[in-house]
Formats: structure tokens, C-alpha cells, sequence
């Protein structure tokens, strides 16, 4: 359980909104929901669609392709962006490991928040630069 | 007081299940229990039925609807798409009573009018509830049978292998901001002429600050709401989710200028000296500075918690600014078997969500759903109550699909979130899986299964969706929506006819989603 405030210090120091400012941290509190997975609860199914934009708070997090495990997730990653940006299904599951909090963002509404938070969509094409560079080396 | 009312039901003792609640939930699940056969007892704090409608909504008007003319005849399962606020019965003479303690003057029944429904229920449907016992602390003990969970009362001692807490999203709260401690609650607003003149700051944007908003706009001399993020209207996300169209006349106010002013700012502080008036510093959460201003009163709009009193110590996790017990996808606790949730505080068992749309689970037109559901789910894993499901004829099918999905009313008002499933059974003969957690449906395995959804993409399509559930995954099929919200024509029934086909030919892959046009 958290309050918006308390939500609000959690995300601070997250690499997604550390550009944030108090205010504008405690509007994205207000703009997310919290949402508790259990321990083996689905919260991406591949090829389904609908899904939302997840930051993880607290808990861990498998991504699955084809029933083969590819990642684990903990606090500060997210999830769900790639198929929301491209209007596609998801194409990995994504498992609760442990009990996993989140802050869940619904797919219509993270076109407008990125648009009014551009550091927090600098930092997403951060994190991608990032995947795409060692799916790269993983490659190479 | 037990001495006083020999007549009560329930006494302190042993019993299969225990429900704990009077509201619309506890009502609901007691009767679809009854009406299984289970044996339970339901205790209240309350004096009599009806939860928060016994009080609440302030200014004494509902926000769901009951439409006395509708498309569908009055009684019929049909009917229930237009009327959110009776609840469920077997028997024809005991569905649909809302309408008969409506006065004509709106389809929003008054609070008094839902309460009077909802004691009429209880009292035709034979629901018996030991009223005036307030349950104060909860343990757990072990014997041989197992676990079993002690509700200490204010008559004694209860003790269940399962609990059901419908016990509402309904104590107060103020969140920890400096100040705020000064407001009035939501609870605690005064009669409206109060308010004469005054000028009022409401923290809070949602429906029960746009209520008060609404129902002091002939009173106050100006109006102030303001929360960190931009209200939502209801009007624009096609859902249950932001202001309701009822309450959006202060947004009109505002844009024309009329004294209401809606703000997306953060409570900086809120200082009073003595009985003088309130100092509001905001901190505008849209990059627009600082703001102070001067009023004569400041109410939290805040919203309410679930009371659950010793439950998280006993495992019970929970989450969200409403304290929402954390749960599975059939309303139990996730971190504490055997501990069950029903009315509003399903919502915790959020679904899918899929495109943002949630389930109305927290209004008793998806509660009572859920409701039905539990009561068969307990029967089955808890009360050993097991029964082969019906078979379905396989030139039955098409047909039986056509049928849940034009006129099942538990799909209509849980989109994405109860879905009506026939499963196979090793013989590959279809069976009635009857209506199912979606999440469950998708998640749980088994054999191949056809589940079926009504579904809204948030843009203000409504659409039938049918999962293809196989050993190799899950297909999702979306047929299309239709003008007049009527799914039972020829071109959907074609559509499901191609759906059965497919699972009967193995279904596809999991990352095959498929939309299957319904036209033509």
C-alpha cells in the first residue's frame, strides 16, 4: 500500500523519471495506477492485445517467449511500451516471479503522457538504445 | 444486545463459511449461496441491509442507472443491461426491483429508493443476516481439519474455514498532507445551505468531489477542486473510469468562468489561524507555479479505504490508496488462502484491464456478477460441491454462443473480465464451463476451451472476442462491433461458427491473434 506521495518518492529515483520534478512527480503518482501481481500471475500475454505500460516498484519479473524465458525484471524496469508505441500485440508473456508491484499506465494514455513529459521519453529511448545495443552485442 | 433479539440468526459458533457485510455484495453472495445450498452465516455491523446506501451518496442520488422502460422486458436477463441496481435472483417475481421503488423524477434512483430495494431483496429473497454484530478482530487457529479463521464479534466467536469480507471501501481518508488534517471529509460535509456564501476548497477531483461540487454550486460563492492530475470524464474514456456526466456541470462552470476553478496542482499546505479562514498554498502540477489562496472552508474529497482492521497482519496484502486487498482472479487474497472479498472490494481482482478498461466490479452492476461466480467457486474448492458440467450437443454450439453473447448480462457489464466458456473434455466433447474469471479462463490450463468476452476498446467500440485456448497457447479472436450494440445477426454468427471450426481444427499459435471480420 502507498499513498500518492509516498509513490511519488518511490519513482524518484527511478532512471524513467529522475528528471522530474517534485510537482511533476507527484502528477505521474496520480496518473499511474498501483497494481499488485501474484507470485506466477500472467500480466503481459503474448499475441493478446490491450495491454498497459508497467514500472516495476518492487517484486521480479519473467518475460517469456514461446514458454522460453528470456529476462527477469526488477524494481525501476518496464514493460509493455514496445507493444503499445507499435499497436501490436505483445509478443513475449510477461510472469509475476515473486509478488510485484507496479505502476501501471493504460496503452491509450501513454502517447499523451509522453508527449507532456519528453525528459521521461528521453530516458525511455535511453533504455531502449540500451536493449537494442546489447540485443547487438548478443548477436555480434 | 443478543439478550434483547433472541430472534437473530447466527449465533457465535462453527460454520462452513462466514460472510461479513449487508451491502449489496454480502447480500448477493448470501443469496447465490443460499440458493446452493451452502450453509453460511452473515453477520453486520449494520441494523439492517443496504451497506453504503444506508448513508451514502451525499447529496442522496445515485450515479448508476435503472432505466423502468427498456428494449428488454422487465424480469428478463436482458433487462439487466439497463438496470445496474437490482440485484440477481432465480425466482421471475424477485429480479428486477428497482423500477417498483422509483418515483419517475430520474433514472438515478434516490439513496433511499436504492436502500428500499435493497431490503426488499433481502426480505423476499428470505436473505437472513444477524444485524447489529460488528466484528473487531480476526486469528487464526490449527486443529486437525485444518486451518480455521476466528472472527472475534461484538456477540463472540466465529469460526470458518473460509471468511467472506464485503465490508465496503468505506472509512474515510485523508492523505498525510500537511494541513489537510484541517478539512473536513467527504463524511463529514455539512448540509448544503451551510455553505452560503462561503467560499470552498475541495481536494479532489474525482466523482465525490464533482458531487459536492455539483450539489453546492446554488450555494457557494466560489469553488476551488484541485488534485495533482487532470480529471478524467467518463464522457471520454467510454467507462466508468473519471467524472460522470452528471457531475460535469462545475467543469462547465469553470471553462464559462462562473466561480468554480479546477486545478491540477499538489497541496503545498494548508494553515487556518483559530476559526479564521483557510490559507491554501498549491503547487501547480502543470509547470504553472505557485499558487495561494484564501477560504472559508476546505473539504477532503479524498476518498475512502477498505476497512479491513487486522486482516493485513494476518497476511492480507494490499495495495493502491484504497488499501484494496491484493486478490486472485476469483476474489480470494493473494497472500492469505481462504480469506475472500465480494461487493466493491473485487475491484482489487482488477482483470485484464484490456485498453485501460477497467470492470465494474466496484458498482453493484459488476459486483453482483462477481457475486454469482464466487458463490459457485466457493461451493466447488471450498464446500466440496462438485458437479459434472452440462454437455453441450457440438450443433449446439453455435447457437449456445450467439445466445451468451446477445443476451448474457454478466458479459455486457464485465467487459473483459467474465467471460462464458465451454471447455472440452477428453472425449472432445464440448461442456458448459458457465461463466469464468476471464484471467482464470486464459491462464488456468486444462483443455482446449472456447472463452467467450464482450469487449470496449475505449474508443467507443463494443465488440464480441473470442479466445481459442489450446495446449499451445491463446488466440485471441476479435469480431467486429455492431451500430446498434446487437451481436446476434448473421455475419457474428458466421464469425463464431469460424471460431469453433478453428479450435476444433487445434486452434493456432499464441502470437497468432487473428481478427476475423464479421461482415459480409
Amino acid at each position: 500500500m502507498a499513498t500518492s506521495d509516498e509513490l511519488a518518492d518511490a519513482i524518484a529515483s527511478m532512471a524513467l523519471f529522475v528528471d522530474l520534478s517534485t510537482p511533476e512527480l507527484a502528477g505521474v503518482a496520480h496518473t499511474f495506477e498501483e497494481r499488485f501481481f501474484p507470485d506466477g500471475e500472467r500480466i503481459l500475454r503474448q499475441g493478446l492485445r490491450g495491454s498497459g505500460f508497467h514500472v516495476i516498484l518492487d517484486g521480479e519479473a519473467s518475460v517469456v517467449v514461446d514458454g522460453e524465458q528470456r529476462a527477469t525484471l526488477s524494481r525501476g524496469d518496464f514493460f509493455g511500451e514496445v507493444s503499445i508505441l507499435l499497436g501490436e500485440p505483445p509478443v513475449a508473456d510477461v510472469v509475476a516471479l515473486r509478488p510485484l508491484r507496479c505502476l501501471v499506465l493504460d496503452g491509450p494514455s501513454v502517447e499523451a503522457f509522453l508527449v507532456a513529459h519528453p525528459r521521461v521519453m528521453y530516458r525511455m529511448l535511453q533504455a531502449q538504445a540500451r536493449r537494442l545495443r546489447n540485443a547487438n552485442r548478443w548477436r555480434s | 444486545m443478543s439478550e434483547q433479539r433472541p430472534e437473530r440468526p447466527f449465533p457465535p459458533g462453527d460454520y462452513p463459511l462466514v460472510v461479513v457485510g449487508s451491502g449489496p455484495g454480502g447480500i448477493q453472495l448470501s443469496y447465490a449461496l443460499g440458493r446452493l445450498g451452502i450453509d453460511h452465516a452473515v453477520l453486520s455491523a449494520d441494523e439492517g441491509p443496504g451497506g453504503m446506501f444506508r448513508r451514502w451518496p451525499f447529496f442522496q442520488r445515485l450515479l448508476s442507472w435503472t432505466k423502468p422502460y427498456a428494449p428488454a422486458e422487465r424480469g428478463s436477463p436482458a433487462y439487466e443491461r439497463y438496470d445496474w441496481n437490482s440485484l440477481l435472483a432465480d425466482e421471475p417475481a424477485h429480479r428486477s426491483l428497482m423500477p417498483e421503488f422509483m418515483d419517475g423524477t430520474s433514472y438515478f434512483p434516490s439513496r433511499p429508493e436504492m436502500e428500499r430495494n435493497l431490503v426488499a431483496f433481502a426480505e423476499r429473497t428470505g436473505v437472513a443476516v444477524r444485524f447489529g454484530t460488528r466484528w473487531t478482530a480476526t486469528r487464526v487457529e490449527e486443529d486437525r481439519s485444518g486451518e480455521r479463521f476466528v472472527l472475534v464479534t461484538t456477540d463472540g466467536e466465529y469460526r470458518a474455514g473460509a471468511v467472506v469480507f464485503a465490508i465496503g471501501v468505506a472509512e474515510p481518508y485523508v492523505p498525510p498532507s500537511p494541513g489537510l488534517e484541517l478539512a473536513a471529509h467527504y463524511a463529514d460535509t455539512r448540509a448544503a445551505e451551510s455553505y452560503a456564501g462561503r467560499r470552498v476548497f475541495i481536494a479532489g477531483k474525482q466523482n465525490s468531489g464533482f458531487e459536492l461540487a455539483s450539489g453546492l454550486l446554488p450555494w457557494a460563492r466560489q469553488i476551488v477542486l484541485a488534485s495533482p492530475s487532470p480529471a478524467k470524464l467518463s464522457v471520454n474514456t467510454r467507462s466508468l473510469v473519471g467524472v460522470r456526466a452528471r457531475y460535469v456541470q462545475p467543469f462547465e462552470d469553470h471553462a464559462l468562468g462562473g466561480g468554480v476553478f479546477v486545478l491540477d496542482a499538489a497541496i503545498e499546505r494548508i494553515e487556518r489561524a483559530g476559526d479564521g479562514p483557510f490559507q491554501v498554498s498549491l503547487r501547480r502540477t502543470d509547470g504553472a507555479g505557485e499558487v495561494s489562496l484564501e477560504v472559508d472552508d476546505v473539504i477532503a474529497a479524498t476518498g475512502f479505504v477498505t476497512p479491513l482492521l487486522d486482516l493485513p497482519a494476518l497476511g492480507v496484502a494490499t495495495f493502491g490508496q484504497s488499501r484494496l486487498p491484493a486478490q486472485t482472479a476469483w476474489w480470494e487474497s493473494a497472500t492469505r488462502p481462504g480469506i475472500f472479498f465480494a461487493g466493491t472490494i473485487g475491484q482489487g481482482a482488477a482483470g485484464l484491464k484490456k485498453h485501460g478498461q477497467p470492470s465494474n466490479s466496484g458498482a453493484v452492476h459488476g459486483a453482483r456478477y462477481n457475486a454469482r461466480v464466487l458463490a459457485g467457486h466457493l461451493a466447488r474448492t471450498r464446500l466440496g460441491r462438485t458437479s459434472q458440467p452440462a454437455a453441450i450437443p457440438p450443433d449446439g454450439l453455435v447457437d449456445r454462443l450467439v445466445r451468451e453473447v446477445t443476451i448474457n448480462p454478466a458479459l455486457w457489464h464485465q467487459k473483459a473480465y467474465l467471460a462464458w466458456v465451454a471447455e472440452t473434455d477428453p472425449d472432445g466433447e464440448f461442456r458448459d464451463g458457465g461463466i469464468q474469471p476471464l484471467a482464470h479462463a486464459l491462464d488456468s490450463g486444462g483443455g482446449d476451451a472456447l472463452v467467450l468476452t464482450l469487449e470496449s476498446d475505449g474508443q467507443g467500440s463494443t465488440y464480441p472476442v473470442v479466445y481459442l485456448r489450446t495446449v499451445r497457447g491463446v488466440t485471441e479472436i476479435v469480431l467486429d462491433g455492431d451500430v446498434f450494440l446487437d451481436f446476434g445477426g448473421a455475419s457474428h454468427r458466421r464469425a463464431l461458427e469460424d471460431a469453433v471450426r478453428r479450435l476444433q481444427s487445434g486452434g493456432s499459435r499464441a502470437s497468432n491473434a487473428a481478427h476475423l471480420p464479421a461482415t459480409g
